[in-house]
């Protein structure tokens, strides 16, 4: 699958150490989650969109990841508007759905703020490459080994995933039950599946055992992790787009602090 | 030189409490497991909300019954590796995955694995990692949901009505003991079945000797 | 940068072991000594324990909840798992040992394991690449190579270690003539430069004949049968060991004896065919192939030339790019092209057999497993009954009927996943590498079979890279070239 080999290219974004680029991502969402309104989540989704573009990522990969976002971005927040507490004046109300000014104004805000946490991480991780973040949560995280390793090494069967899927398929054909049943096909072939990876994962880790992993040995890293001042400046970036936002916000009046809410 | 002798050079003794060290291939297969978990929360991302509008339009909060997927992680983890923090580490890995597919929750996916994963271990732990059977895979299930729901409405919910809150977070318990703990149990005694997981005591416990 | 290594010395005394959750011992009461620098086949008949053996050498067995142990096993006079290091194994399935995404990447696995120091990481990584004669940029990715260089890749990796013991478990099984030609050669250079131990266990003797210089036959359940040197123990033991399914120089598998031909009309034509996967074309030129009735066609050719792509073509399952293929005498009188078929139309004109068999399992049960394809038909009880018996009979699954399906061994699989075909009597049978990796027992019984269907009228169309199987069976062949414009190294059908 295409989705773990990470997009490559010689902009700046692309040499950052996968472990900052998780701490920007991370500072942002821990941050822009604490309140629910649209000042701070749109301040901060504007602020991004300015550096995405200046940092080069291209239009139409950007669009393609990120569709699942917007989709879903917009459903949250057409929930909010139905369901959100209400408050102000009440434009239509049926059963249990209740759109008011409230909950339009919550709508709006849940929107953005899904974008805003949404956007930014999908944009680092599409151009992380798996090993270099495993080489970063060991060396720079001080992660064990052992798992950051086993786990890699299992996440790269996913690779050969879509080939057996594909023969699966086929398969069902040719044994005469493709004609019906796609739901349950789906599930015998899902489970099919698992069973071939538990048992490549089981031979992997014989392989990774009989070239001396696991065993009580110091670990010495063939490729170095490090962090750069180019790292310093996406993570400062992160803090000031997150502060700018917050400030904004709270200056604004709209902070709406969501331990206040229920 | 042919015979097999009882020889009974190492003693056997009986293991109360179950080894706890994880073995590489607790750790790779875990991984394998919580990649294939990943990609049916991926799916699961793309066509939920489909699936679950016609709950939510009959009753606000009923869309969490069919949340209990999100939940399968942990249980299966715990269910087939069965050592300390494999509930944790196949539900925050099968979230990570989700994730870096281009979840809609970015960094917070993580989070709700991590807090899903961790109430089906907090069963496991409670029952001392020994016992494996159907009830306790349901409670896990259960309470993978209750920290569901719980942590969807402090973070994406804060604005909304009792009312929902209650119905959600009920829909999510009875989806995860149902879809997550019972649906794992049964899905792990198939696996068991087919041989893949012999090298785990969840697989030879459940196989004849042949 | 040297590379000697002294060869590791392996000592049994009376050694054994069993599987957690079995009460048989896997084997017991191996004795014997090998000595460093010594090249040695181990043989033996599938369940003889020779894998279990290899890796206790290799220390991967497990600890207690895998197993017991008794007697003593060392190498360099340390228990295995003390010296890990030391020792190098090799195993069957070239994709299962692939660790990490890049090349240079997957071969320093091994040495950052065992604590090496970064700049000797490197200069070792560097050195065993040349030695196994992979010559591929470090950041290559490992996903696009073929099996012989996934192989070789996993023996570099090993040899990086610079172990002192080299075990290799099947490791031409899995692979094509020329895979298995490039590991050879790779394996012969990797122990005349470092002197290291050679144990290697392989059903087809003639591979490593000439390269070992001791041979040892473990016996199934117990220990040591035979251990000599390769004349000695193959003239001794060679025909229990052919019957046995080893392929020993000397004592091939019978062949059948083929019946008349008869004439018969064509069954399956094309017009025009460009084969491909999704829409882009394997070759720019179409594939003229003919089928008549009663007859075998086999399919050869070079890894990526898209054999196997055609074997799905012509069996309706992958729809041509651009041409047809044309089965009205298989029609009934409907649509000619088999692509159009309903799965239940294509069940009772053409069977295919896939190369791995578990793509194709299922079923809960071997009896059920046998049973899919005529309850998709919606035959009577009373017939399927009869038909599972027979093929039960037929490919000696009968003890095996309750077994689940993925539980059954190599060529039991094989055996089912034929069987199934069969159940609903298809006049075209389409078999994608239906020998590869198997003993000369099933080989024999399958080939058989074939001779068989034919004779009886079965038209066979074989992808093989297996010239006794197409000098056995095939009335006519097919050889397919890797197009010229596609030789880019991205993978794309490279097995």
């Amino acid at each position: 699958m295409s989705v773990l080999t990470p997009i490559k290219g010689t902009q700046a974004v692309y040499r950052l150490n996968p472990v900052s680029k998780l701490a920007a991502s991370a500072i942002i969402s821990l941050t822009l989650v604490l309140s629910i309104d649209w000042v701070s989540a749109g301040v901060a989704l504007a602020l991004q969109i300015v550096i995405f573009f200046w940092a080069g990522i291209g239009l139409r990969p950007f669009f393609r990841r990120t569709v699942p976002i917007w989709i879903a971005a917009a459903l949250g927040g057409f929930t909010m508007l139905l369901y959100g507490r209400a408050s102000g004046e009440t434009y239509f109300q049926f059963l249990l759905i209740q759109i008011s000014d409230g909950s339009i104004e919550l709508a709006i805000a849940t929107t953005l703020r899904m974008l805003a946490i949404a956007l930014p991480a999908v944009v680092l991780f599409i151009t992380i490459d798996p090993t270099d973040l495993a080489d970063g949560l060991a060396q720079i995280v001080r992660l064990p080994a052992r798992f950051v390793l086993g786990a890699l090494a299992g996440l790269r069967l996913i690779g050969l995933f879509a080939e057996d899927w594909r023969s699966l398929e086929l398969a069902r054909r040719a044994r005469g039950i493709a004609d019906r049943g796609r739901l349950r096909r789906f599930w015998g072939q899902a489970f099919a599946l698992l069973v071939l990876s538990i048992r490549r994962g089981a031979k992997l880790a014989t392989a990774m055992e009989a070239r001396g992993f696991g065993a009580p040995i110091e670990r010495s890293w063939a490729r170095e992790s490090r962090l750069r001042s180019a790292d310093g400046v996406l993570v400062a970036l992160a803090i000031a787009i997150s502060a700018t936002a917050v400030t904004v916000s709270v200056l604004t009046g709209n902070w709406n602090f969501i331990a206040a809410q229920s | 030189m042919a015979t097999a002798i009882e020889v009974p050079a190492v003693e056997q003794h009986s293991k109360p409490k179950p080894p706890s060290r994880w073995r590489v291939i607790d750790i790779v297969v875990a991984s394998v497991i919580a990649v294939a978990v990943g990609l049916v929360y991926f799916s699961w991302n793309l066509i939920y909300s489909p699936a679950s509008a016609p709950l939510q339009a009959a009753l606000p909060g009923l869309q969490a019954l069919v949340y209990g997927v999100w939940l399968i992680g942990g249980v299966l983890g715990g269910l087939i590796i069965r050592k300390p923090g494999a509930a944790l580490y196949v539900s925050l890995v099968a979230a990570t995955v989700s994730a870096l597919l281009g979840s809609q929750w970015g960094l917070l996916t993580l989070e709700s694995g991590l807090v899903q994963g961790l109430g089906a271990e907090l069963i496991f732990l409670a029952f001392r990692y020994s016992n494996w059977r159907p009830i306790v895979a349901v409670l896990a299930g259960a309470a993978s949901g209750l920290a569901l729901g719980i942590n969807d409405l402090v973070l994406w919910f804060p604005g909304a009505t009792l009312l929902f809150a209650v119905i959600y977070i009920s829909s999510a318990i009875v989806s995860g003991a149902l879809i997550a703990g019972l649906g794992s149990w049964f899905l792990v005694r198939g696996l068991a079945a087919t041989g893949a997981l012999s090298r785990f005591a969840s697989g030879r416990q459940a196989t004849v000797d042949a | 940068m040297s590379v000697d290594a002294v060869g590791a010395r392996i000592d049994a005394r009376a050694w054994g072991w069993r599987h957690a959750g079995r009460s048989d011992w896997a084997l017991s009461g191996i004795d014997l000594i090998i000595a460093p620098g010594e090249r040695v086949l181990l043989l033996g008949a599938s369940g003889a324990g020779k894998s279990t053996f290899l890796h206790a050498l290799a220390g991967v067995l497990g600890g207690d909840d895998d197993g017991e142990a008794h007697g003593e096993l060392l190498v360099d006079n340390q228990a295995p798992n003390i010296v890990r290091g030391r020792v190098g194994l090799l195993l069957q399935d070239p994709d299962a040992q692939v660790i990490l995404a890049r090349v240079g990447d997957d071969v320093a696995f091994g040495c950052e394991n065992l604590g090496v120091p970064r700049d000797e990481i490197w200069r070792r990584v560097d050195a065993a690449l040349t030695a196994v004669g992979l010559a591929l940029p470090l950041d290559h990715p490992t996903s696009a190579l073929s099996g012989g260089q996934k192989q070789r890749l996993a023996l570099a990796g090993l040899l990086a270690m610079q172990p002192g013991l080299l075990l290799l478990d099947e490791p031409t099984a899995n692979l094509d003539s020329d895979g298995v030609q490039e590991v050879r050669a790779a394996v012969e250079t990797v122990v005349a430069k470092t002197g290291a131990t050679l144990v290697v266990i392989e059903h087809r003797v003639s591979i490593w004949r000439e390269l070992v210089d001791r041979v040892i036959v473990f016996s199934a359940g117990g220990g040591v049968l035979a251990d000599g040197t390769p004349d000695r123990v193959l003239a001794e033991q060679g025909e229990s060991l052919a019957a046995a399914g080893v392929w020993v120089p000397g004592f091939p598998p019978a062949r059948p004896v083929r019946a008349a031909r008869r004439d018969t009309n064509a069954v399956l034509t094309t017009e025009a065919l460009v084969i491909g996967r999704n829409a882009r074309a394997v070759h720019g030129e179409p594939i003229a192939v003919e089928l008549e009735g009663g007859r075998a066609l086999a399919i050869t050719g070079p890894n990526g030339s898209g054999k196997s792509t055609l074997a799905l073509t012509i069996g309706g399952l992958l729809p041509p790019v651009t041409g047809t293929v044309s089965a009205a005498g298989l029609a009934n009188g409907g649509a000619e092209e088999p692509i159009s078929w309903k799965s239940k139309e294509l069940l009772t004109r053409i069977g295919t057999v896939f190369q791995d068999p578990e793509h194709q399992f299922v079923a809960a049960t071997v009896r059920d497993e046998l049973a899919v394809g005529p309850r998709a038909l919606g035959l009577p009880e009373h017939e399927i009954e009869a038909r599972i018996a027979h093929l039960a009979e037929r490919l000696r699954l009968g003890a095996l009927l309750s077994a689940n399906p993925f539980t059954l061994s190599g060529g039991e699989k094989r055996r089912l996943s034929v069987a199934t075909v069969l159940a609903t009597r298809p006049p075209l049978v389409i078999l994608d590498e239906p020998t590869f990796g198997q003993d000369s027992r099933t080989w024999q019984e399958l080939v058989a079979l074939l001779a068989e269907l034919l004779d009886d009228g079965t038209s066979i169309v074989a992808v093989t890279h297996d010239r006794e199987f197409i000098a056995a069976i095939a009335d006519q062949e097919l050889q397919l070239v890797v197009p010229t414009r596609a030789r880019r190294d991205d993978g794309e059908s490279a097995r």
